[in-house]
């Protein structure tokens, strides 16, 4: 294992025995219960969860302290705490990671936000394929009812908490958050248009606080040791670490802890051991299925949110997919078109028709029928998704190709002239497309 | 209230909070393009036409979903927002069956209309519609699913104001669909055929099964008495297909017009109306008198029985027995009127022209052939009569004033407010006052009943017996009173149940894109017609009063059981 690697969050993954809480509790677990519930007001909570700088590891990176602050402020006497447990970003297992590794350490998140909020009752919303991370959360659910920490007055404080585990319905959507809220109210999950934001008007249209599981399994070690403890790792504006999944033409695939702040090649070459065999990296994305794909001469880039997004990147999900000299950009491009256009909920008209119609337009270039004009078919066609869909969805599904025509725009052009680089897009003629 | 100001394509606009760029938009005299938005229905957000860019924001907003906030800097139109705009509506034209010309909503079309002002010339995008079949399985309405752009209006509509709930969207992305039940055809999936979602579908994915060709076959058949009798209240609705404003009277015209595309007979639904309340006043009487089953509902809005038969059959025995107007009036064309003109019921054909599409079915139902052929053989729409006024080449607008034609055209003012909700009720209560009591009304007005209130109440003292009555129009409201019924709570001796939001005003077959900005007009105007008739209760028409002495001798006599009365089935599913 590189030193670079930190065990905050998954100290325990692989450490106990998922299933037993004494085991969790010998380890310092529900420490931070504890402590809240007996020493410290809910806005105490929010207060350090803000000082932490605490980010959403769900992809918008919101401030998580700042939404609960708005959950905790929506006036209400009912209020939710939901658990984005969906994980449907291909190569992303992170969040499985977390909850087949330390349970507890996510039902205790989901508790403290819970507290610092005024929820009574909290979802967990699990990806349906997930069967094991499914079982365990509600083993951990009930063990944990049991010594009283869910429950009517929790340590004998004024506060009930409940929390109920739920398998997901099976579609990438799913994971927006209002969709899966939708799912949670029994419908057929497609998003809502916002405002209102679910800290106003969310599950059963009460304040709800949605988090992704990384977010809420933070939220144990900031209460326990503090926010100055929380900031010892990574950089000023990403503090902590994050939770990275590698894929693809990788020697070394899975999941990492890694701190904020060291470069995308202290990750591809340090953790993941660099491209197999005789191969070079050509291409790497990072987020998710709508990140972005970028050269490998673009790996001085930090792990940090600020110095990703001047760099025009964005976290997403954290996974990374490496991508070698074998492969074609334009026949990555669309399989991962081909991927939105079948996940888009169908509901708003940008995404719904605008995706299969990316797709036929990167297909064209597969075929070698494309033209010159592609290109600005292209440039409306992506502007008008990334700014006029309903949901992240469709404003983000056509960053792969609006990325590869920025950085790999070669390929493109040789397409058009006929010829595929990599000789995918022919079987037939050592890369020549007709 | 609470204001806010904000900023539109660099005017200064207040308008109160939480109100909707769209509509602090039209303030400013800016009318941004909608398609998903309709008037009165929940907002959908999706289909991204009425997108515009505000200040600061990394996308552009859906306008009409995006409330104001102070300080806001909105801009309506720039090279992002044309942009998006064109290729929105592009994307919808590439997954569209794009035959305008052979299309019954060429010109009145909303997709249409959207594409010209976008000033769109060309499509990049390949047409990528996967046909699918088109639903023609039902005698009133045609769904074809290749020319559906998904606002999800029609489903509003059949979810929230009907709450009949039988359209919904279904699967994901491309294949995203509006469908009837499970999948299957309307004729199948409980739908009451009221039509409510076309008259707000912008485009021809949802429409009335147009009929007008059998009706010109007739007309042009010279060995056929081709007899047409027009509802209440396509009056107060039709100057609208001819661009006049909503709330235009046009009686006379409407006569004249009918005249000039050539029916032998131009007579009146509102003499029918009024026979109605003769045989539907005596049944409550009866009803009131004898122990019969109460409330009684009314029975005249064939969307209503085909929501009560098969969602409520257990409440089947409270509906009068009568006929509707529509029915009444073609068994009356084909009997006493054909024995009048020495013809055989075969040689007629009887048009009529409806506000509902529901008319369509209850026109074919098995119980209405009682002259010994179908009764009513074509029941067309506003809309359709509106078609065949234009193809004829007739000025509607230049049409003289004319009468209708007796002994069927003669009618009162009971009869006219038939179109609006509670005219039913208003109409049987001038009747059965005078009836029980022997006195004239003072005031003929029973406002409580008018106007657009969902459900409406009143209590009417007929000879120290106290009748409480309650309105219902638009399926929402009508479930409403049922459930009371149902639970033994509802102390109503007399109910109207209407199945189209604002009654027969509101039909089905009603101008395109009716909104209760409309309704509200063309109410106004039935009431207009109402004060204006010469007579203006139901036992004072004397077409009526001959009928009955000449033909029908009673009211509830064995012969207007025969012909004026039928029969409901249980048609759960
Ligand atoms: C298409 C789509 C899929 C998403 N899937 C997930 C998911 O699987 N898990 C998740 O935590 N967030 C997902 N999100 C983000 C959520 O909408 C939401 O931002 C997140 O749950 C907020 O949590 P955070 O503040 O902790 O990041 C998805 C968003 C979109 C647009
Ligand atoms: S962007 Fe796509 S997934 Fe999101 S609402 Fe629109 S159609 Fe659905
Ligand atoms: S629905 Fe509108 S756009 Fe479509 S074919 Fe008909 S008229 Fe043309
Ligand atoms: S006709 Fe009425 S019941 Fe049938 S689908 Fe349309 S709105 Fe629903
Ligand atoms: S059928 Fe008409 S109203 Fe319904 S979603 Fe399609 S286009 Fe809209
Ligand atoms: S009119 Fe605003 S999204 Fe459709």
């Amino acid at each position: 294992m590189s030193d670079l690697t930190v065990k905050r969050l998954t100290q325990r993954c692989g450490d106990i025995d998922p299933r037993d809480v004494s085991e969790y509790i010998s380890t310092g677990g529900y420490k931070a219960l504890v402590k809240a519930l007996l020493t410290m007001k809910p806005q105490g909570v929010i207060d350090e969860v803000k000082a932490s700088g605490l980010l959403g590891r769900g992809g918008a990176a919101f401030p998580t302290g700042l939404k609960m602050q708005m959950v905790h402020d929506t006036p209400g006497d009912v209020k939710y705490v939901v658990c984005n447990a969906d994980e449907g970003e291909p190569g992303t297992f992170k969040d499985r990671y977390l909850m087949e590794g330390d349970p507890y350490q996510l039902v205790e998140g989901i508790i403290l936000a819970g507290y610092a909020v005024g929820a009574q009752k909290g979802y967990i919303y699990i990806r349906g394929e997930y069967d094991r991370a499914i079982e365990l959360m509600k083993n951990a659910v009930e063990q944990t009812r049991k010594i009283g920490y869910l429950g009517n007055n929790i340590l004998k404080q004024h506060f009930n908490f409940d929390i109920e585990v739920r398998s997901g319905a099976g579609a990438y959507i799913c994971g927006e958050e209002f969709a899966l809220i939708e799912s949670l109210e029994g419908k057929s999950g497609r998003p809502r248009y916002k405002p209102p934001y679910p800290p106003v008007s969310g599950l059963w249209d009460k304040p709800t606080l949605i988090n992704n599981v990384e977010t809420l399994a933070n939220i144990p070690y900031i209460v326990s040791n503090g926010s100055k403890a929380f900031r010892s790792v990574g950089t000023d504006n990403s503090a902590g670490t994050k939770l990275i999944c590698l894929s693809g033409n990788i020697a070394n695939r899975g999941v990492f802890e890694l701190p904020f702040g060291i470069t995308l090649k202290d990750i591809i070459y340090d953790i993941g051991q660099g491209v197999p065999g005789e191969r070079e990296l050509k291409m790497i994305q990072i987020g998710g299925a709508s990140g972005s794909c970028i050269p490998s001469d673009m790996l001085d880039v930090k792990l940090d949110f600020a110095d990703m997004k001047k760099n025009g990147l964005s976290m997403g999900s954290g996974a990374i997919i490496a991508f070698d000299d074998s492969r074609c950009v334009i026949d990555i491009v669309k399989s991962l078109l081909k991927f939105f256009a079948h996940e888009s909920c169908g509901k708003c008209t940008p995404c719904r028709e605008g995706n299969p119609q990316l797709y036929n337009l990167i297909d064209d270039f597969s075929k070698g029928s494309a033209t010159p004009s592609h290109y600005d078919v292209l440039q409306s066609l992506t502007q008008t998704m990334q700014q006029a869909a309903l949901c992240g969805l469709g404003q983000s599904s056509p960053m792969p190709v609006v990325s590869t025509l920025l950085y790999f725009k070669d390929e493109y052009d040789m397409h058009i002239n006929g010829r595929c680089p990599a000789g995918i897009c022919s079987s037939t003629n050592g890369g020549e497309i007709i | 209230m609470n204001t806010v100001t904000l900023t539109i394509d660099g005017q200064k606009v207040t308008v109160p909070e939480n109100t909707s760029i769209l509509d602090a938009a039209k303030k400013a005299g800016i009318d941004i393009p909608t398609l998903c938005y309709f008037p009165d229905q929940n907002i959908k957000g999706n289909c991204r036409v009425c997108v515009v860019e505000v200040e600061g924001s990394r996308t552009l907003a859906a306008s009409c979903s995006t409330p104001v906030n102070e300080g806001m800097a909105v801009k309506t139109w720039s090279k992002n927002v044309m942009n998006a705009r064109r290729t929105i509506v592009q994307l919808m034209l590439a997954d569209h069956d794009e035959d305008c010309n052979e299309c019954v909503k060429n010109g009145v079309c909303e997709l249409q209309s959207l594409a010209q002002r976008l000033n769109i010339q060309h499509n990049p995008f390949k047409n990528i519609l996967k046909p699918k079949p088109i639903d023609t399985s039902t005698p009133s309405l045609i769904r074809n699913p290749n020319k559906c752009v998904k606002c999800g209006r029609c489903v509003d509509m059949c979810q929230e104001t009907q709450q009949v709930g039988i359209l919904f969207d279904a699967y994901r992305g491309a294949d995203s669909e509006i469908v009837s039940g499970l999948g299957k055809y309307l004729s199948d999936a409980g739908c009451i055929l009221c039509g409510q979602c076309s008259t707000v579908c912008p485009v021809a994915a949802i429409y009335e099964n147009d009929e007008t060709d059998k009706v010109w076959q007739a007309i042009f058949d010279t060995s056929k008495r081709v007899i047409v009798q027009t509802a209440p209240a396509i009056r107060v609705s039709i100057a609208e297909e001819f661009d006049m404003l909503p709330g235009t009277v046009a009686l006379g015209q409407l006569a004249a017009g009918l005249r000039r595309l050539g029916f032998d007979d131009v007579f009146d639904t509102d003499f029918a109306a009024d026979l109605t309340i003769m045989e539907e006043g005596h049944e409550l009487l009866d009803r009131l008198q004898h122990g019969g089953m109460l409330p009684m509902i009314t029975s005249c809005s064939p969307g209503w029985i085909n929501f009560i038969e098969q969602y409520y059959p257990d409440l089947l025995p409270h509906l009068s027995t009568c006929k509707s107007p529509q029915q009444m009036f073609g068994s009356i064309a084909k009997t006493y009127y054909a024995q009048k003109i020495g013809l055989k019921p075969e040689d007629i054909f009887v048009v009529s022209i409806m506000p509902c599409t529901a008319k369509k079915y209850e026109s074919g139902r098995p119980e209405m052939n009682d002259s010994g052929v179908r009764d009513v053989d074509v029941a067309l729409t506003t809309r359709e009569l509106a078609r065949m006024i234009r193809q004829a080449g007739i000025d509607f607008t230049a049409l003289p004033e004319e009468p209708f034609d007796e002994p069927l055209g003669i009618s009162t003012g009971a009869g006219a407010i038939f179109g609006a909700t509670g005219g039913v009720m208003e109409a049987a209560l001038r009747t059965v006052y005078e009836v029980v009591t022997g006195n004239t009304l003072p005031s003929l007005d029973f406002t409580d009943v008018r106007g657009l209130k969902g459900i409406k109440e009143a209590s009417v003292d007929l000879d120290d017996v106290k009748v409480n009555v309650a309105v219902a129009h638009g399926i929402a409201n009508a479930k409403k009173l049922l459930e009371l019924i149902r639970n033994g709570a509802a102390d109503y001796q007399f109910i109207e149940i209407m199945c189209c939001p604002g009654g027969c005003i509101g039909g089905g077959g009603q101008p395109y894109r009716t909104t209760n900005a409309i309704r509200q007009q063309r109410i106004k105007a039935i009431y207009e017609v109402d004060k204006a008739m010469p007579l203006r209760k139901s036992h004072e028409n004397p077409a009526v009063q001959a009928l009955y002495e000449e033909f029908l001798g009673r009211p509830l006599s064995e012969k207007s059981h025969h012909l004026l009365h039928t029969t409901y089935s249980n048609r759960q599913h």
